[in-house]
């Protein structure tokens, strides 16, 4: 069970949005960001937040999960919230000191700027946490493959990103032992200056790449053991399958992008 | 006074996540100084973790572990001193070997303790000498040694510190019988010579019969029993039925003793079976 966590992203339960089509499911979401970007808009906005909370509610993602997505680019929120607000020129101006001003268009457009990645964020941790990182690739490759008519080693870099992926978790796992026994043995990884704890990362480190060559080699002979050669007539366990319900989320999707140019165009506020 | 004791002892992994799940469930224990515990369990059953609670890596839950009586996630507990007198060998300790000579892998305990050089000198030669490495192998690098030299070094490497409870986390865990009878009788003379309190976590029964002065048996996250192997095996039947292998030697007298023959339940040593034995064939009574 431990070991189905992968990135410490996939949130695995059983929604609609979980059994879509990663394909489409990555195709949406292209959508979804090219649309935050299209005008500067309130209607643009608010489409985009439909958009997650429709597909919030759709995958049964506790509001939490994506809470805590956010929580780790506040501080980036912070600063191009103050840049905009701050540094802006247009309409009325309500305060000024050497460089610094508050304006119209400056608050309107840090506001913007603060739900719109807000927004993004949301948006794409949604994918994440409803397609695992195995499922995501294949979808990816698939999505990619006209690439391979000009001789792009497409199936070469899923396989590699696959394989990064699924290691992931394991070396997490292995750092923790590591780092675990080397506390045992009275290592101090807390405190020290600078130097002092760089120096302490050796005993980490150096078992580490010797566990992480060892896995690399012994991973490269299985594949081969089992007949391994690239992505030639190779066939699938899990095949990508679109449904109904893949459909609908797309036509859903390019609604609300044609409602929201068409906004774009034709309302003036 | 217990040297280790285990208060409502709880730990529970990923708490809120779909994958949260208790491995060590309210369990009391008291660990008298000088024992030789054998920790015994399946997978899962929460033994690692019970063991990384013991010196403090991991923080439990719920309750407290005291280490001489006192509390040793106490405020102003020192953890890293903790950890230099209850010594823990992780599974496959080989892993953790980093420096350029075993020497110096084996002294890295000792010198995070601050000791002078000559007393470190001498607890890695000590030490060495303990586990069966030949002190010319001290100078090698520890990737090239053998797989069981290596492991022998690593747990030198703990045993180094001194600590005054040993616990070791499957020791003898995929190593060969000969490379496994090695290290456990290396452990039982270094518990011998030294009376220092040893902890051995194995899931296998038979590993540990023959060593231990007491047995925990460990299932589903809580003790089943800790007491002598005697009044553990015993409890023969109901151990089995927990999906715990006996002892062969168990099992032989159980298979016995259910054909009508007349012999204790405790038997887990090869030596007083076959003494039983020998005594029924030399006594009058026909064996089958």
């Amino acid at each position: 069970m431990l070991k189905d966590i992968t990135l410490g992203q996939y949130f695995p339960i059983n929604s609609v949005v979980h059994r879509m089509d990663a394909r489409f499911k990555i195709i949406i979401t292209m959508l979804f960001l090219v649309m935050l970007f299209w005008g500067q808009r309130v209607t643009t906005l608010a489409a985009g937040l439909l958009f997650v909370i429709v597909a919030t509610a759709c995958s049964k993602i506790p509001l939490k999960m994506l809470v805590k997505s956010i929580k780790p680019i506040v501080p980036v929120l912070i600063i191009t919230g103050l840049f905009n607000l701050l540094l802006l020129d247009g309409g009325k101006t309500y305060w000024r000191w050497h460089f610094l001003k508050l304006t119209e268009e400056g608050i309107q457009t840090s506001a913007f700027m603060i739900v719109r990645i807000c927004l993004l964020i949301a948006g794409t941790s949604l994918l994440t946490y409803t397609t695992s990182p195995i499922v995501l690739t294949d979808a990816i490759e698939a999505l990619l493959s006209p690439l391979k008519k000009l001789k792009m080693p497409v199936h070469e870099l899923a396989m590699m990103m696959t394989i990064a992926l699924r290691f992931i978790p394991t070396l997490i796992e292995e750092t923790d032992k590591i780092m675990s026994a080397q506390k045992a043995r009275g290592a101090d990884l807390e405190s020290g200056g600078l130097m002092q704890r760089v120096k302490a990362l050796t005993p980490i480190l150096i078992p580490l790449f010797v566990s992480a060559f060892r896995r690399a080699e012994e991973l490269a002979l299985a594949m081969e053991c089992r007949c391994y050669h690239g992505g030639e007539g190779r066939t699938r366990l899990r095949v990508l399958k679109s449904g109904l319900r893949d459909y609908i989320a797309l036509i859903f999707t390019l609604l609300m992008f044609a409602a929201v140019i068409l906004c774009n165009i034709f309302v003036k506020f | 006074m217990p040297i280790l004791e285990a208060n409502n002892l709880t730990y529970t992994y990923s708490i809120g996540s779909p994958f949260e799940k208790t491995a060590v469930d309210h369990i009391n224990l008291q660990i008298e100084q000088g024992e030789f515990v054998g920790i015994i369990g399946h997978t899962g059953s929460g033994k690692s973790t019970l063991m990384q609670m013991m010196n403090g890596l991991l923080k439990p839950t719920e309750g407290t572990v005291l280490l001489d009586g006192r509390d040793i996630w106490e405020k102003k507990a020192d953890r890293r001193a903790v950890r230099f007198q209850v010594g823990l060998v992780f599974q496959y300790p080989e892993y953790q070997l980093f420096e350029e000579t075993v020497y110096q892998d084996i002294a890295f305990g000792p010198k995070n303790m601050g000791l002078e050089k000559d007393e470190i000198d001498r607890r890695v030669r000590e030490t060495a000498e303990i586990v069966g490495l030949d002190a010319s192998l001290l100078e090698k690098s520890p990737y090239a040694l053998s797989g069981g030299q290596k492991r022998r070094a690593a747990i030198a490497g703990v045993m180094a510190m001194e600590p005054r409870v040993l616990i070791l986390d499957e020791p003898t865990a995929g190593l060969d019988p000969i490379g496994r009878t090695t290290i456990l009788t290396q452990l039982r003379e270094y518990h011998r010579r030294t009376g220092c309190t040893v902890m051995l976590v194995s899931h296998s029964m038979e590993d540990v019969a023959k060593y231990v002065s007491k047995l925990l048996v460990l299932s589903h996250a809580k003790v089943v029993c800790y007491d002598t192997p005697a009044n553990v095996f015993a409890r023969g039947s109901e151990l089995e039925s927990m999906g715990l292998a006996l002892p062969q030697i168990t099992r032989v007298f159980h298979e016995l003793r259910a054909r009508g023959m007349d012999f204790p339940e405790e038997v887990y040593t090869v030596k007083f079976g076959a003494e039983l034995l020998k005594a029924r064939l030399e006594g009058s009574a026909p064996v089958c």
